[in-house]
């Protein structure tokens, strides 16, 4: 088992080096660089060469990359070229937000997702789970930033109930206990009503599938024919081994979770990584978009890294065996 | 084909998508003309849906704040989308298969280098390098097809992979090279055609995501730049007028969904008519 989580964290780390290579040199194939951005159309060649010096974009390719990388293994991400704010700090009130909003969405997700598609898959054919199947099919095939929209639209313009963008007020610093609570909640209402509403019709149909796909398999025949009470056979036998392929999707689904999270952000102003990112990159913000980047990489691999040790606990076998 | 034809799921995603590309192929014939067309701005924006302005020009989904026909939009902005979409997935598609199809034929040191590709690939955060590619390099749709298909390939390398492995260990395979036939040909005329079942229905169901990310590229004015119409920079252009004019980012929205929706029933219904041992069990 530990050689077996020791293996997987050395992949996921290459990965995670693998992408940091990857990102910085993209970010420098592509034509134009932070310098002509921060100075405009308007800058002498020579103004772009003492910016370009300024911010060490005139060394070779390999010093740079190396330069990055040893500064970034001692905590110093450098400074954000667009903001003049240090990254550290920039992410160091982003991160949160974003592992908030996606943990609590992946727990609505599953847990809501697991319901429907075991009462589904229970009621096989019926016009419930046809209802059903239309629902989750409609829900997974919205985009997120408009059903965002669509839910501020309700919320925020119509009933007047929800703030639209943030995740606190103005006056939030204001407040204390209870109150202060309520703002945050009232807050994180919609982006995660929204993340949730998307990963619940995909979830759903999984679960769906999974399950009956365990139901056909001869041990349920042979339980029931022991005369097992039905609820008895659904829970312990077929829910329990339609759960591993549902904890594989789990792992799988953090890296789209995650960027239904980037659109989610936009849509809400929500203070997260995503938000961050998609800012960084159209201002070409070179350390910002390197800090952004990694970290979604090394969130990703964790994921996945989590869900193969869920498996683990979910199929004992699994554990046993090596791949 | 008759079976996806008796299946309500096919039925309902080939109709819907048939009736939205032929919308989308005779655009200047459902609607009234220029996507980019602007008249009097101040007397035609805003207007709502179903209503007719002063030059008597029939808006069935109102206007926008530049008082262009959403109807028409929407329709033009079908091209892309569907355009995107399509092209996106054929490329994707074409690298998936090639990449998938090397790897389990020529196994060795070109296998493994090219399933450890895929692997690392697949570890990739997708959206994350769709947003840098497509913000470091000038906005276009050519663009946007082409990161889709390059970040969309892997999933396909690993169906095509697994088919194609099976498939040499079957006795057709083996007489095929018995009979003197070359790799290459028996991986081309023999395994491919066979491997492709399982592609065709990642096929439709990659079709409706591409087209998804598309307009989540475009709304974030990182896709299609306007005025070009595309769904996503429709919903864009939408949101900052959801208070006085919420059918703008509404109605591309709808058509949004109703395309994934559509593309994925196919896939559903696709998958079940191609394996008959599933079709039995499921609806």
């Amino acid at each position: 088992m530990l050689r077996h989580v020791t293996q997987r964290a050395i992949a996921g780390i290459a990965v995670v080096g693998g992408v940091v290579t990857l990102t910085f040199l993209l970010l420098h194939a592509a034509p134009g660089d932070p310098a002509e951005r921060l100075l405009g159309p308007t800058a002498t060649t020579e103004q772009l060469a003492a910016q370009r010096r300024a911010l060490g974009l005139e060394r070779s390719l390999p010093t740079q990359y190396a330069t990055w990388l040893a500064r970034a293994a001692r905590g110093d991400w450098g400074i954000s070229i667009a903001t003049g704010r240090p990254v550290v700090a920039m992410f160091a009130g982003a991160w949160p937000a974003t592992v908030r909003l996606v943990l609590l969405s992946l727990f609505f997700a599953y847990g809501l997702g697991l319901a429907v598609g075991a009462v589904q898959a229970t009621h096989d054919g019926s016009r419930l789970d046809t209802a059903l199947s239309i629902t989750s099919v409609t829900l997974f095939a919205l985009p997120g930033y408009w059903l965002g929209l669509m839910l501020v639209m309700v919320f925020t313009y119509w009933l007047r109930v929800l703030p639209a963008f943030g995740s606190a007020g103005f006056d939030s610093d204001f407040l204390t206990g209870w109150p202060r609570v309520a703002d945050r909640l009232r807050h994180l209402a919609l982006p995660l009503l929204t993340l949730t509403l998307i990963g619940v019709g995909g979830t759903a149909r999984f679960v769906r599938g999974a399950m009956l796909d365990v139901l056909a398999a001869p041990f349920v025949t042979t339980a029931r024919a022991k005369g097992l009470k039905p609820s008895h056979v659904i829970r312990r036998h077929v829910l329990r081994n339609a759960l591993i392929p549902v904890v594989t999707l789990l792992g799988l689904s953090l890296p789209a979770l995650f960027s239904g999270a980037v659109f989610v952000e936009a849509v809400f102003a929500w203070p997260g990584v995503g938000r961050v990112l998609v800012e960084a990159v159209q201002a070409r913000d070179y350390p910002v978009v390197m800090a952004a980047t990694t970290i979604s990489a090394v969130l990703v691999v964790l994921g996945n890294l989590l869900a193969d040790l869920l498996q683990g606990v979910v199929d004992p076998r699994i554990g046993t065996r090596q791949p | 084909m008759k079976r996806l034809l008796r299946d309500r799921r096919g039925q309902f995603g080939l109709l819907v998508l048939a009736a939205i590309v032929l919308a989308a192929l005779a655009a200047p014939l459902v609607s009234s003309g220029d996507p980019d067309t602007q008249r009097d701005i101040v007397a035609t924006r805003f207007l709502p849906p179903l209503a007719g302005d002063r030059h008597g020009v029939f808006h069935p989904l109102g206007t926008d704040r530049f008082g262009r026909d959403v109807w028409t939009r929407l329709v033009y902005g079908a091209r892309v989308s569907l355009g995107v979409g399509f092209l996106a997935v054929l490329l994707s598609i074409t690298i998936g298969t090639a990449v998938g199809a090397v790897a389990a034929y020529w196994r060795g040191a070109v296998g493994a280098l090219l399933l450890a590709v895929t692997d690392f690939a697949l570890a990739l955060p997708r959206v994350v390098l769709l947003l840098l590619l497509a913000a470091l390099w000038r906005p276009s749709a050519a663009l946007v097809i082409i990161v889709l298909g390059v970040t969309g390939w892997m999933s396909v390398a690993r169906l095509v992979h697994g088919e194609v492995r099976a498939l040499a260990a079957r006795p057709f395979a083996e007489g095929a090279v018995a009979l003197g036939a070359g790799r290459g040909r028996v991986l081309w005329r023999h395994l491919l055609p066979n491997a492709l079942t399982p592609v065709i229905v990642a096929a439709a169901l990659g079709v409706g995501n591409a087209i998804l990310l598309e307009a989540g590229l475009s709304y974030l004015g990182l896709g299609v730049q306007p005025p070009t119409p595309s769904w996503g920079t429709m919903i864009a252009s939408g949101r900052d007028t959801l208070v006085n004019a919420p059918w703008v980012a509404t109605a591309p929205g709808l058509a949004l969904a109703l395309v994934v929706v559509a593309c994925t029933l196919l896939g559903d219904a696709l998958r079940d008519a191609l394996d008959p041992a599933r079709a039995g069990r499921e609806r």
